[in-house]
C-alpha cells in the first residue's frame, strides 16, 4: 500500500448503484487525486443496474446489467473488491475488517442498501420461496421454475406476496417464464404507494387481462410444503387457499443497517443509519451513508435518483465542497407488465383545497388524474395509468402554472396534443440525474451542444431510463432555433432542398437520370443520403428497373443487390407471400431451395420466411429457382410496400366478420413494389379482435359488419406507436381509393426515412383527412393516376433481372474469380442450422465450416 | 489511383508484384466490385471521372468484407464510399475513414493498361 501513502483512503461499504456513482463522481472531480478508493462489494458482480433486474428474464446476461463499461474499475487509484462483504467497522481506529484483513480510512461511506423484508409468515422459508433484489435471487427464481416445469405435466402455478412495484415486476417475470401468477397484496389495492384508488382499479384491470390474478385485501397466513417438502399451497385469512409451486415475496425491504448498529452508529426509529443533510453521520464527520441505507429526516428513499444525488453531495463535501441533500422527486414512470404507469407530486390531493380533475376510460384501460390549486392554475401532482405519454412534459410542471385547462391534458393521445408551455429553468427534467430545465438550455447555449448525443453527455440528461429524452430534444431544438442556428431541412451536402421538395422537383421536371438532376438542383456527385433519396423518388415515380445504369448506381447495397445484407455480408432472401397464404407446395418450394443452397431459414414478423446465408453469386442460381416456382420478390430490401399481415378472416374463423386474407391478398397484389420514404407495412383484420395487429401499421383495416375500418399512422419498432382511426365503415371500393390517396400523399410529402406516424403528426390527421378525403388540395385525381401507373407498370424485380444478362453481370463474389465463395466466412451447426461463427468460435476453429462446405449448390 | 496509360508495353503491368485484375470496361460507373488480388479481397471503385481506385474490402469497424458494396460518391470535393453497414465513410484516395481519424483500410495503387486494371502492393500512407 505504499504507493498510495500519500493520498487519502476512501473506504465504500457496498456495492450497488450508488456505490457506483459515488466512485464515478470521485473519479470525475477528484482530478488531484486526493482520493484513493476501496470498494467493498458482498455480491460477486461489479455494480450493476438493479434496476432492470426483471429485464434478466427477457434473455439478457447478468452481464448486460453491468454499469459502465468496466473502465472505472480498472483506473489507477480505484479498487473494487467483490465477494467481500465488510464483518465490522471500528470508527474510534478508522479501519473497517474484511476479507480477514484489516483497512485503513479517512473517511468511510456506508452503501449498503437494503435487504428483502420477507413477512414472518409460517412457511416463508420453505424451498420454493424466494425474494426479488439480487441477480442471484433472479437467477435461482429462474432455474426453479424452469426445473419445476420439467416435472410438471401441467402449467407452473405461482404467487407474488406484495402487490407494489416489485411485486408486479416480479409476476411479470414469472408471466414471462409461462407460470400462471396470482398477485396477493394485503392493501385494498395495488401500487397502494404510489396511486390512488382510480388508478390501483385501473391497474388491476389492464393486469387481469394479461391473465394475472390479482387478490387485494388478502392477508396470508401460512405457506404449506408438499409431501416432497417444497412450497405448495398458501391458506389466507378468511379459509381460501393457493396451490402454488413458487412463491415470491416482494414485501419491501429493510435498510441494511447492521454494520451501523454493531459500530454503536445511531440508526432511525424504522432502521437506517441517521445522518445529516450533509449525509454525515452525526458525531462522526469522516463516516458518510448513502442511498436506501441512509435515513435522513427520518426518512429512507427507495429510489436510484435521490441516492445518486446523495452520492454527488458525499463526493462534493469530501473534496471541501458544501452541498446538502435538497430533498428528493418520488415521481416514478414505468412499464410493468406492458402497462404505462406514472406517478409524480402529490398524487393523494393532500394540500388542502386542491382539486382532481379525473379522466377515466376503462374500455382502453386508461386511468389520468392531475390534481391542481384550487384556482385550477397549478399543477399539484398526478397519476397516469395505462397511457403516460404526458408524464415527461407534466412531471417538470410540478409546482408551476399548468397554462391551460387541465382536461386539455388528459385527453386520450391523438385527440387534441397537450398545449405547448415553456418550461421554467428550475423545473426538473430528468429525475434520475436531477438535471433542470435550465441546465439543458445552458448545455446549447453556453456549451455549444447542437445535437442530442452532445446534450445528453454535457448534461448527463436522460443518461439513465431515458423517459425524459423527447422532452430533452423539443428543449433543445428550441433552444438552437432561438440561437439563430437554423435547423435545415436540406437533404445532405449536396442537395439544398428536403426530399419533399426534390420530389417535386424531379415530378414536375421531368428529370430522369441522377446526373441531370444534381447538375441542375444539386452540387458534387452525391453522397450516401441524396442517391438513395434520388433512387426511391424515381422508382416512386415509376421510371423503370432499380439496377437500370444510371439507377443502379444509387442503390443502397440491399436494392442493389435486391436482397438485404446480414452480418457476415452474406444476404437473406425473402419471397412474397401475400396476405401470409402459401400452399403446400410453395413451401415445399421453399424449403428445398433453403436445403439445397444451405440457407438458415426463419418466419419473419410480416408472415413469410426469411432465407439467411445467401452469398452475393448464389442470389441468381436461388431467384431462378424461386420464380421458377411462381413467387417473386418481396422487397424486404427496399424502402418499400412490405407486406400486408392478415388474421384467417370469416372464411375460417367463428368471429370473422369479413374475409380479412383475400382483402390482404387484393391490397398486397396492389401495393407490390411501391418505394417510399420508408418501408410501409400493412395489415388486415376480420373482426374487432384484431390479430392480425393492424393497429402497428402504417395502414390498418379491421373488419366491421358495415364494412371496413382504415386505420393509419401505427408502427412498431424503436417508437411503437398505434394508428389512428382514420375512416369508418368503407366499403371495399371505397377503402382501396382511400388507401391509394394516403400512401400516395405520403410517398410524395413525407422526408427522408420518415414513416407514416410522424409525417401524419407533421401533416396533421385533420389535414391528412382533408387532402385524402375531401380533396382539399385538388390532387386527388392526380395520386389516384400515380397509384394507377404504379399498378399498371409493376413488373417483379428478380424476375426481370434473370432475364437480362447485363444485370445479372454483377452478381459476382469477386470481378476476378467469380464463382469463389468469399473464404473469410464461417459456421457453425446450431439447433440443426447453420449460422455465422463468432469471432471466439472462429479463433478456438472447432466445429466451424467454410462457406460451401455441406452446401448442395 | 489509376490513371489511363496510353501503352508501352502491356507486360509491365505484371512485373514488380502488379495482379492484372479484370478488364477497365467491366467496371461500373460510380460502384465498386471485390476483386481477389494481392492474395487478399480487395474492393474496386470506379469514379464518375473516370478514375479507379482500391482498397481493402475489409471494414474493420463491423469487421465484415463489405466495402465494395457501398454507395460512392463525394463529400467537400473527396471522393468516397460509405460502408454499407454502418454508413462510415473511407476516402477512395487513401483508404482513410473521414468519420473516424484513428480508422483506415489498406490502400492499393491501381494501373490501367491497354484496357487492363492492374493492382499493385498495398500504399503506406503517411497522413494528410
Amino acid at each position: 500500500m505504499t504507493e498510495t501513502s500519500t493520498r487519502k483512503r476512501l473506504v465504500v461499504v457496498g456495492g450497488g448503484m450508488v456505490a457506483h456513482r459515488l466512485v464515478e463522481a470521485v473519479a470525475d472531480r477528484d482530478t488531484a487525486g486526493e482520493w484513493h478508493v476501496d470498494v467493498f462489494a458482498e455480491e460477486s458482480r461489479a455494480p450493476y443496474d438493479r434496476v432492470a433486474l426483471t429485464s434478466f428474464f427477457s434473455g439478457r446476461d447478468p452481464e448486460d446489467l453491468l454499469l459502465g463499461d468496466g473502465s472505472l474499475w480498472r483506473r489507477e487509484g480505484v479498487r473494487l473488491h467483490t465477494n467481500a462483504p465488510v464483518k465490522a467497522v471500528d470508527t474510534a481506529a478508522r479501519q473497517v475488517h474484511a476479507r480477514g484483513r484489516v483497512y485503513d480510512y479517512d473517511a468511510l461511506v456506508l452503501a449498503t442498501g437494503s435487504s428483502a423484508f420477507v413477512p414472518p409468515v409460517e412457511g416463508s422459508d420453505l424451498p420454493g420461496s424466494f425474494v426479488y433484489r439480487t441477480v442471484d435471487d433472479v437467477t435461482e427464481l429462474r432455474a426453479w421454475v424452469t426445473d419445476r416445469g420439467a416435472e410438471l405435466d401441467r402449467p407452473v402455478r405461482g404467487a407474488v406476496v406484495g402487490g407494489g412495484l416489485l411485486g408486479l415486476e416480479a409476476a411479470g417475470a414469472l408471466q414471462a417464464m409461462g407460470v400462471e401468477s396470482t398477485v396477493v397484496e394485503f392493501a385494498p389495492r395495488l401500487m397502494a404507494l404510489q396511486v390512488d384508488e382510480g388508478g390501483g382499479e385501473a391497474l388491476r384491470r389492464l393486469i387481469e387481462k394479461l391473465g394475472i390474478t390479482v387478490r387485494t385485501s388478502t392477508a396470508t397466513k401460512r405457506i404449506k410444503a408438499g409431501r416432497n417438502g417444497r412450497v405448495a399451497r398458501m391458506d389466507f385469512d378468511g379459509g381460501d387457499r393457493l396451490p402454488v409451486d413458487v412463491v415470491v415475496f416482494a414485501t419491501g425491504v429493510r435498510p441494511r443497517d447492521e454494520l451501523a448498529r454493531a459500530a454503536g452508529l445511531p440508526v432511525g426509529e424504522r432502521g437506517g443509519v441517521r445522518v445529516d443533510e450533509a449525509c454525515a453521520v452525526p458525531g462522526h464527520d469522516d463516516v458518510y451513508a448513502v442511498g436506501e441505507v441512509a435515513c435522513i429526516d427520518g426518512r429512507c428513499w427507495g429510489l436510484v435518483g435521490p441516492g445518486n444525488t446523495m452520492a454527488e453531495v458525499v463526493v462534493d463535501r469530501l473534496l471541501g465542497g458544501g452541498a446538502t441533500f435538497p430533498g428528493a422527486d418520488t415521481s416514478t414512470k414505468l412499464k410493468l407488465l406492458g402497462v404505462d404507469v406514472a406517478s409524480f407530486g402529490d398524487v393523494f390531493a393532500a394540500q388542502a383545497g386542491s382539486l382532481e380533475v379525473v379522466h377515466s376510460d376503462p374500455v382502453n384501460g386508461v386511468y389520468k388524474k392531475l390534481v391542481v390549486s384550487d384556482d385550477a392554475q397549478t399543477l399539484l401532482g398526478g397519476v397516469l395509468v395505462g397511457d403516460a405519454s404526458a408524464y415527461a412534459s407534466l412531471r417538470p410542471l410540478v409546482g408551476s402554472p399548468l397554462g391551460a385547462d387541465p382536461t386539455a391534458w388528459l385527453l386520450p393521445e391523438g385527440v387534441e396534443g397537450p398545449p405547448s408551455t415553456e418550461l421554467p429553468d428550475a423545473a426538473n427534467v430528468c429525475s434520475c440525474n436531477n438535471v433542470s430545465a435550465g441546465a439543458i438550455r445552458c448545455a446549447v447555449t453556453e456549451q455549444g451542444c447542437t445535437d442530442l448525443p452532445a446534450v445528453k453527455a454535457c448534461s448527463r440528461a436522460g443518461t439513465s431510463c431515458g423517459s425524459c429524452l423527447p422532452l430533452v430534444k423539443t428543449l433543445m431544438t428550441s433552444e438552437l432555433e432561438k440561437a439563430g442556428v437554423e435547423v435545415s431541412d436540406a437533404l445532405c451536402e449536396h442537395f439544398a432542398v428536403s426530399r419533399a421538395q426534390l420530389f417535386d422537383i424531379v415530378r414536375v421536371t421531368g428529370l430522369r437520370t441522377f446526373s441531370e438532376i444534381i447538375a441542375a438542383h444539386g452540387t458534387g456527385r452525391g453522397c450516401d443520403i441524396c442517391r438513395p433519396v434520388v433512387a426511391s423518388i424515381l422508382s416512386s415515380l415509376g421510371t423503370g428497373h432499380v439496377l437500370d445504369a444510371d439507377q443502379a448506381r444509387l442503390q443502397d447495397t440491399n436494392d442493389h443487390v435486391m436482397a438485404n445484407l446480414q452480418k457476415d455480408g452474406t444476404y437473406s432472401v425473402v419471397p412474397r407471400i401475400p396476405g401470409g397464404e402459401i400452399t403446400p407446395e410453395g413451401l415445399l418450394v421453399i424449403g428445398q431451395v433453403a436445403q439445397d443452397f444451405g440457407l438458415y431459414t426463419k418466419i419473419t414478423g410480416g408472415q413469410r420466411i426469411d432465407l439467411f446465408g445467401a452469398r452475393m453469386e448464389q442470389l441468381p442460381a436461388i431467384w431462378k429457382r424461386l420464380v421458377d416456382a411462381g413467387f417473386e420478390s418481396g422487397q424486404a430490401y427496399g424502402k418499400a410496400v412490405r407486406t400486408v399481415k392478415s388474421c384467417v378472416g370469416s372464411t375460417w374463423c367463428r368471429y370473422g366478420v369479413q374475409d380479412s386474407v383475400g382483402l390482404a391478398i387484393a391490397l398486397e397484389l396492389r401495393y407490390r413494389g411501391l418505394r417510399a420514404p420508408h418501408k410501409i407495412k400493412l395489415g388486415v383484420s376480420g373482426c374487432a379482435r384484431e390479430c392480425a395487429e393492424a393497429r402497428s401499421k402504417d395502414v390498418g383495416v379491421i373488419a366491421t359488419e358495415n364494412g371496413w375500418n382504415l386505420y393509419v399512422g401505427g408502427n412498431g419498432g424503436f417508437t411503437p406507436r398505434h394508428a389512428q382511426l382514420f375512416a369508418e365503415d368503407l366499403d371495399t371500393e371505397t377503402l382501396v381509393r382511400t388507401i391509394d390517396r394516403f400512401l400516395m400523399y405520403y410517398v410524395r410529402t413525407a422526408d427522408r426515412l420518415q414513416r407514416t406516424a410522424p409525417w401524419v403528426e407533421q401533416v396533421g390527421m385533420d389535414e391528412v383527412r382533408r387532402v385524402v378525403l375531401d380533396d382539399s388540395l385538388g390532387i386527388a385525381a392526380d395520386l389516384d393516376a400515380a397509384m394507377a401507373a404504379h399498378v399498371d407498370s409493376y413488373e417483379d424485380e428478380w424476375a426481370a433481372t434473370l432475364d437480362d444478362p447485363e444485370k445479372l453481370a454483377h452478381f459476382v463474389s469477386f470481378v476476378n474469380e467469380p464463382d469463389t465463395a468469399d473464404p473469410s466466412l464461417a459456421y457453425v451447426t446450431e439447433r440443426g442450422q447453420r449460422r455465422p461463427a463468432t469471432a471466439d468460435e472462429r479463433r478456438e476453429g472447432v466445429l466451424v465450416a467454410g462457406p460451401t462446405l455441406e452446401v448442395r449448390s | 489511383m489509376g490513371t489511363i496509360a496510353s501503352t508501352p508495353a502491356a507486360a509491365e503491368g505484371a512485373e514488380d508484384g502488379w495482379n492484372p485484375v479484370c478488364a477497365f470496361v467491366a467496371l461500373p460507373v460510380e460502384r465498386g466490385v471485390t476483386a481477389l488480388a494481392q492474395g487478399t479481397a480487395v474492393a474496386l471503385f470506379r469514379t464518375y471521372d473516370d478514375q479507379v481506385y482500391a482498397l481493402g474490402n475489409h471494414d474493420p469497424l463491423t469487421r465484415t468484407g463489405v466495402l465494395a458494396k457501398g454507395i460512392v460518391g463525394t463529400r467537400g470535393g473527396v471522393p468516397f464510399v460509405a460502408s454499407p453497414v454502418h454508413r462510415k465513410a473511407f476516402d477512395l484516395r487513401t483508404g482513410r475513414c473521414l468519420d473516424d481519424p484513428h480508422v483506415s483500410v489498406p490502400s492499393y495503387p491501381v494501373r490501367i493498361v491497354d484496357g487492363t486494371v492492374y493492382v499493385g502492393p498495398r500504399l503506406t500512407f503517411r497522413g494528410p
